[in-house]
């Protein structure tokens, strides 16, 4: 059947769906034409992973009907929707981490002669698929000795490679660094042109401009509005996905109190391990903020790793408090009263299968000690407070934490390490994979805590929300720390120059 | 490269401590080192060889299979019920046994994937469930007279002097290879990987995740009703308390060959040269003739637990290298989460 331009190559019509009792999505109408990059836009809880859970027949749908090519279909497995042509990339890396790259990119699907895979062949194809992503890596080693960013891209050409029709990327940038982003748009671009209908889950908006051809939006399970890009200006488009106006949180940022004034928690001098980065010096003030800025893989998560003691330092001291330290542990860290919430969420942080109030309760539980337990009636009494002064949501303290959606994982995160009452908290990438609103609550949180007297470090990628918190940002390049803005100084133009290395960045370097 | 290699380690390491151990019986006996020893060897252990390939598929993708022995068990008992009460046909009785064995392990792959539930509790009452059928059978030690066993054990390719390829080696030897093949070499050995990898990820990936675990437990309970056809064959007799702990001894021989009894990373050959291992310390054993057998068990415990630590060690130091190579990686997800949740 030869499609018009109007005729939808995908339509779902009053997708429903609850989990016990909460309602999840709420007739849902979505369509999607041939060639078209469809932005799927709206704060976490909104329905999005439900919507494409649904779609993709991984999670059964209560009602609704979809088409394909005016064919009804209905997967019942994410395998059927492969072989219907729907193909979805997940937020996490979903493949075998053990695999080698050509099985994860072939995997059920490998050449084959008489029953044998052509091993060889399949390195082969593999090689040139991931030749298009501008990936030239070797597809013989296995899949988890390559970074999260290649790990994605793997899964994007191996969705991609399924002659799907449609392609589902559920925050497919989130892990991504700027030249990824573009390399990933590239594809994305010529994918279009091949015609594949792509939805594209993201939290970037300016990816939504950059790449995007319309834009649905969902809120609290329902259709909130649909429109083509050009119909939808940036502030529609967040007003729409927030029913309110955005909070001044991530608009005006505080007047700076002189920081030398502030007295330091802990100093660290010469600090750094041969392989993870270079030495450097850091002083961490109480009611202060540090940032830490710089691409993915320039040395940012191995210097809070070396902070919290997760990494132990070859060389280099440390003072808490003016008193000489060594901090050779995790464990260590925790007794000098630091916190840590890690990057990866799911495999750092939360133990999913546990309640909310256990994940809170857990380093509290840790610093006491197994001998000590908390009282039942206390640990209720830690996680109400904490539920109800982070709004975590829904405000249960006994659903497992995997149910949660991302930001009210990150918020019962920093929950743990707040009922620990730290002196200085380590935050890397708070903001990573929530949504706009959730970032706001984030980032006031971020401010209270630092008015309160609490020494912070944060990693972040977003530049614009790192300027709005921080006294001070240290930009870090190839493994090194190599300037620091304090003060007036920090703005988004002086980071990205000390980036970039620009000639012109009015920065303090220091060895 | 390294990191390839690194993988293999374990592997190396079991041939290499496989090695050492033979020289060092050979240097204590002179007359160890021959054909007829390492034939007999395999002779000896072609059962634990053959089941050992199926537990190896079974840990791989993530599971376990602890009613490998008591299957062994029923399979001798059934066998010399068939053949020598109901009047079977030996072949047919094979062909028999192999099928009620397959649909034992399809049930169990079945519960375990459908009910969710712990390969190890399904299995373990599927031990019970095979031994305790086998009892209620019989209770006795039953002969096989049959004309088809005594060809069998006297069928055998001879090398000079005394030394014999027996049927039972040559079955397992096949096993082997036939294994090797299919788990290295097809989808279905790819899958099996990706279960031990991720199960999620690999339903999510489009592969049949259903399909592929009834399968792993089909194939191990075949392989144990192959193991308990040559244990019958080897033995010319059924007995419901044979094999007894065989499957302890299989997990032994496929941790001791390198394979992560979490998943994921293993090979078909290491479980071989596990068998080999722990076939040469009984060798020994019988050589010196005033050692208890008892010293085998603890030979296989402390060597197990070498293996284990070793293991461990070289897992790390083939982590480490992916963080200091050019491209930024990830710090490896296990420690920090170790360091984070349960300081």
């Amino acid at each position: 059947m030869p499609l018009t331009d109007d005729a939808p190559l995908l339509s779902l019509a009053g997708f429903s769906k609850s989990f016990a009792g909460f309602v999840a999505l709420d007739r849902v109408d979505f369509t999607l034409r041939a060639g078209e990059i469809h932005a799927l836009l709206g704060e976490n809880g909104a329905g999005k992973s439900t919507l494409i859970k649904t779609m993709t027949g991984v999670v059964t749908r209560d009602a609704g009907t979809m088409r394909l090519n005016g064919a009804e279909i209905a997967p019942r497995s994410a395998e059927e929707a492969v072989k219907a042509g729907i193909a979805t990339v997940y937020q996490e890396v979903n493949l075998a981490p053990n695999l080698s790259v050509a099985q994860n990119l072939f995997l059920g699907r490998q050449p084959t002669r008489f029953g044998l895979v052509r091993e060889r062949e399949m390195r082969r194809r593999a090689a040139a698929l991931l030749t298009e992503f501008g990936l030239a890596i070797d597809v013989s080693s296995p899949l988890e000795s390559y970074s999260v960013a290649i790990q994605h891209i793997v899964a994007i050409a191996r969705a991609v490679d399924q002659s799907a029709r449609v392609l589902i990327l559920d925050e497919p940038t989130a892990s991504l660094d700027a030249h990824e982003v573009e390399v990933l748009f590239a594809v994305l671009r010529q994918l279009q042109a091949r015609g594949i209908g792509i939805v594209f889950v993201t939290h970037f908006l300016d990816q939504v401009y950059a790449i995007c051809d319309r834009i649905t939006v969902l809120r609290n399970g329902r259709l909130a509005g649909t429109a083509p890009i050009a119909d939808l200006p940036r502030l529609d488009l967040v007003r729409l996905m927030l029913g309110r106006e955005l909070s001044e949180a991530t608009a005006k940022r505080p007047p700076h109190v002189e920081s030398a004034a502030r007295t330091p928690v802990a100093t660290f001098a010469a600090f750094g391990k041969e392989g993870q980065v270079a030495p450097f010096d850091l002083t961490l003030r109480a009611g202060h903020v540090v940032g830490l800025a710089g691409l993915l893989g320039s040395g940012r998560t191995e210097t809070v790793r070396l902070v919290f003691g997760a990494e132990k330092a070859d060389c280099g001291t440390a003072e808490v408090d003016g008193r000489r330290v060594a901090i050779g542990s995790p464990r260590e860290a925790m007794r000098l009263r630091f916190g840590y919430c890690p990057e990866e969420r799911k495999t750092e942080g939360i133990v999913a299968d546990l309640t909310v109030r256990e994940n809170i309760v857990l380093a509290l539980q840790a610093q006491r000690g197994a001998l000590a337990p908390l009282p039942r009636r206390e640990q209720d009494e830690i996680a109400a407070k904490f539920i109800r002064l982070l709004d975590i949501r829904p405000p249960d303290p006994e659903r497992p934490i995997g149910l949660l959606s991302g930001g009210n994982q990150q918020k019962a995160l920093l929950a743990r390490w707040l009922a620990t009452s730290p002196r200085l908290l380590i935050l890397d990438e708070p903001t990573r994979g929530i949504d706009v609103g959730a970032h706001a609550e984030i980032i006031a949180l971020i401010r209270s805590l630092c008015a309160e007297g609490m020494a912070l470090l944060v990693v972040s990628s977003e530049l614009e929300e790192i300027v709005t918190y921080a006294d001070e940002v240290i930009v870090l390049r190839d493994r090194a720390h190599v300037a620091r803005l304090s003060g007036d100084a920090v703005d988004v133009p002086a980071i990205l120059a000390a980036i970039a290395d620009a000639p012109s960045a009015p920065a303090a370097r220091h060895a | 490269m390294i990191r390839s290699l690194a993988r293999l380690m374990p592997v190396l390491a079991t041939t290499a401590v496989f090695l050492a151990g033979f020289l060092l019986c050979s240097l204590v006996y002179p007359n160890f080192a021959s054909m007829r020893v390492v034939m007999n060897l395999m002779t000896d252990n072609a059962f634990l060889g053959i089941v050992a390939v199926g537990m190896t598929f079974v840990i791989i993708s993530g599971g376990i299979d602890l009613s490998v022995g008591s299957v062994i068990g029923f399979t001798t008992v059934f066998l010399a019920l068939a053949i020598e009460r109901w009047g079977v046909p030996p072949l047919m009785a094979f062909a028999l046994i192999l099928i009620i064995c397959a649909a034992f392990g399809a049930c169990m792959g079945a519960v375990i994937q459908y009910f969710e539930l712990p390969a190890f509790i399904v299995t373990l009452a599927g031990m019970f469930l095979a031994r305790g059928v086998s009892f209620l059978l019989s209770t006795e030690s039953i002969p096989i007279n049959a004309d088809l066993y005594a060809h069998l054990s006297d069928h055998a390719i001879r090398f000079g002097t005394g030394a014999r390829l027996t049927v039972p080696a040559m079955i397992m030897l096949a096993v082997v290879i036939g294994g090797m093949v299919l788990l290295h070499l097809t989808r279905f050995g790819a899958n099996v990987y990706a279960l031990g990898g991720s199960r999620a990820a690999t339903a999510l990936m489009g592969i049949n995740v259903p399909r592929t675990t009834v399968l792993i437990y089909t194939l191990s309970s075949v392989l144990a009703g192959l193991s308990g056809i040559v244990f019958s064959l080897y033995t010319s007799s059924g007995y419901s308390l044979s094999a007894v702990g065989v499957e302890l001894d299989a997990i032994a021989a496929v941790v001791i060959g390198g394979t992560l009894l979490s998943g994921g990373y293993g090979f078909v050959f290491g479980s071989f040269v596990g068998v080999l291992i722990q076939g040469l310390i009984q060798t020994y054993i019988s050589f010196d003739g005033s050692l208890s057998s008892w010293w085998a068990k603890i030979a296989t415990g402390l060597l197990l637990f070498a293996f284990i630590a070793f293991q461990q060690i070289t897992l790390h130091l083939a982590r480490r290298p992916a963080r200091r190579s050019g491209r930024p990686s990830p710090p490896p997800p296990a420690a920090i989460a170790q360091g984070v949740a349960r300081p």
